[in-house]
């Protein structure tokens, strides 16, 4: 099967406040419409390799391919527009902005990508909102709405873009065990309606074990996959 | 690729929903540029009224005799003396007539050049203004006073009457106003005046002459040239300075250089008889532009302070909008929209207060006796001013916001996120 997303040798060390080999010589890839887990105690790196994987931290060796294209020593520049385009991310807190409402949102990194009109991102926004079941406080302001809402405010944004793979780093880790399922079935239906690749970091077992393949990180390496 | 409808959207976002902070930003802004076009308004429109009031006395160039040393000693002729070191002691001003030589052929000679707007012939002679068996000294000025009305601004100085009546009466005078106070005149009455001679004519005051410097007001009048000619027993060829005004204020300085080579005669230009005036202005000048910048610098601290503030607040704003692919520039340009939209604003609007401010100030009575002219205060309309008051604004806000704006865009979306 056709890979999304495969790293060869990277390789990263924390500087500050030592020398700290946080991850050594990762290689591994996800499959296209593959639901996958990262799992580790704290400090194995987990996390770390999932910011290396969204483009966002740079500063690491080895090589790093989105769909078979080679993304490591690209600009800045691009490498936002690869993330716009083709990543879609959901992290432990919302981190929605307060200002702006829910649908605007959701809207933001598709004005950003300005592939589509004004009307048909509105559009695409609303329904991934339905499909959330949460098209009803699309007007609402960010700030009004509870932390469940606001995660599944933040998935729908992940989305807007239509994204290869979405990346989450411990996307329940902040809710209670009502809306950590509401998020886990979304992921599910996700990957099997629509055939999306997933990645996730977490700490739960019980969220880790009914995913496809739960990749276990210890001291900066892999150990089981 | 830029997308500006994006960024200025969370740009205006930003600044709505922190209206106190961007209103008081703005505020900055508007203070500063209002303050600087009261400022400059009112600053040069006082410099142009205290120029005006003392260089429009003064006639581009004048030309009279001057009494001076001969820099040629008979000695120095003396060939026998050549080689030797001459010392001359008690050296006296030179022999010379009061009188223009040839004034007529000049003053038709000057009429004739294209750059010359006109040339009047004046004579200043010495004399007493007699009350009773009381003598005041004085000066009375011999002019064609139709050609100076033409050439100077002596009428707004002409307090009363008409310079037309002092054109029509032979024996009219343009009487000092600090003159006629002292003496109790007014138009209508005659005054004596005393040549240095000790001949004794009455005059008519047609009119009152105040030009605002009580020093001359207490000596000077104004009488026709052929009056004074007259009443000194000297002949219609007896001028005694030519005063001229060119097209040009430039040209005076080579002009008045070559008036003297040409004619062998004494020729000032305006800039050399206003020298310490010209120097007065520009220090006013630049006491208004330092005050100026100081108040549209603070101004820019204060955006540069609200900016920072925003993006401490607005960490997490841009950590995500980084994380949603906004690359650094966007960041960048998100937070400079801001501040250049915040100088904008404030700026028009300084633009307005300062107008307004101008224009209260302009409607402001300001009546005092040494300015016959005035009554309220004089303000400058200079479009340029604003042109620079606006100019000035973007820049600052620029900068000021350049700097925290480049800090947004360094910021790591990583480091933020992850909490460390």
């Amino acid at each position: 099967m056709k890979l999304v997303l495969e790293t060869k040798n990277i390789n990263k060390h924390f500087y500050k406040p030592k020398d700290f080999h946080v991850l050594k010589d990762i290689s591994f890839g996800v499959k296209e419409g593959e639901f996958a887990s990262i799992m580790g105690k704290s400090g194995s790196g987990k996390s770390t390799l999932l910011y290396v994987l969204s483009t966002m931290d740079t500063d690491y060796t080895g090589e790093l391919y989105l769909g078979n294209e080679l993304i490591t020593g690209k600009s800045h520049q691009e490498l936002s527009r690869i993330r716009n385009k083709h990543i879609g991310f959901v992290f432990q807190f919302h981190y929605l902005l307060s200002e702006f409402s829910v649908l605007e949102n959701v809207m933001l990194p598709a004005k950003k990508l300005g592939e589509k009109s004004h009307v048909q991102i509105e559009q695409n926004a609303r329904e991934k909102l339905e499909m959330l079941h949460i098209g009803h406080l699309a007007e609402q302001r960010a700030s009004r709405i509870s932390g469940g809402e606001k995660q599944r405010v933040a998935i729908a944004r992940a989305l807007i873009n239509d994204p290869t793979i979405l990346m989450g780093d411990e996307p329940t880790g902040n809710l209670d065990s009502h809306n950590s399922e509401n998020v886990f079935t979304i992921f599910k239906n996700l990957k099997e309606n629509q055939g999306l690749s997933l990645l996730v970091v977490t700490h739960d077992e019980d969220f880790a074990k009914r995913t496809d393949r739960i990749i276990e990180m210890e001291d900066g390496k892999i150990f089981k996959q | 690729m830029i997308n500006w409808n994006v960024i200025l959207g969370i740009a205006k976002t930003h600044l709505l929903t922190k209206m106190k902070s961007t209103a008081t930003a703005t505020l900055g802004v508007t203070f500063g540029i209002g303050a600087y076009i009261t400022l400059v308004s009112f600053m040069t429109g006082l410099n142009g009224m205290l120029d005006d009031l003392v260089l429009n006395q003064t006639p581009h160039i004048h030309m009279y005799n001057e009494i001076r040393p001969s820099p040629n000693q008979p000695v120095a002729l003396y060939d026998d003396f050549k080689e030797a070191f001459n010392v001359v002691h008690s050296i006296k001003p030179k022999q010379n007539q009061k009188k223009i030589h040839n004034a007529l052929p000049i003053l038709n000679y000057l009429k004739k050049q294209p750059n010359v707007k006109g040339a009047t012939p004046q004579l200043r002679a010495q004399i007493f203004y007699l009350s009773g068996s009381i003598e005041l000294g004085g000066n009375l000025i011999g002019v064609d006073i139709l050609e100076e009305v033409r050439l100077s601004n002596i009428q707004d100085n002409i307090v009363e009457g008409t310079p037309e009546a002092l054109n029509n009466n032979d024996n009219g005078i343009l009487l000092g106003a600090g003159l006629a106070d002292k003496m109790s005149l007014s138009v209508g009455d005659r005054v004596q005046v005393s040549t240095v001679a000790g001949n004794i004519f009455p005059l008519k005051i047609v009119g009152i002459y105040q030009s605002g410097i009580a020093e001359i007001d207490n000596i000077q009048s104004f009488a026709n040239l052929k009056t004074v000619q007259r009443i000194l027993g000297e002949a219609e060829n007896y001028v005694t300075d030519i005063n001229i005004k060119l097209l040009n204020i430039d040209e005076a300085e080579p002009m008045a250089r070559r008036l003297e080579k040409q004619f062998n005669i004494k020729a000032i230009d305006i800039n050399e008889a206003n020298a310490q005036f010209e120097t007065g202005s520009d220090i006013r000048n630049l006491i208004t532009y330092a005050v100026s910048i100081t108040l549209l610098i603070v101004a820019g601290f204060g955006i540069y302070n609200i900016l920072n503030m925003l993006i401490y607040e607005k960490m997490k704003d841009i950590a995500i909008l980084k994380a949603t692919g906004f690359s650094g520039r966007d960041v960048q340009l998100i937070f400079m929209s801001q501040a250049v939209i915040i100088g904008l604003v404030g700026g028009v609007l300084g633009l307005l207060i300062g107008f307004f401010l101008s224009k209260v100030i302009d409607q402001t009575p300001f009546e005092t006796e040494a300015l016959p002219t005035i009554s309220t205060f004089p303000v400058n309309y200079n479009v340029l001013y604003y042109v620079i008051g606006i100019t000035f604004a973007l820049i600052s806000t620029f900068v000021a916001g350049y700097l925290p704006s480049n800090r947004a865009k360094k910021i790591d979306p990583v480091k933020i996120i992850r909490g460390t």
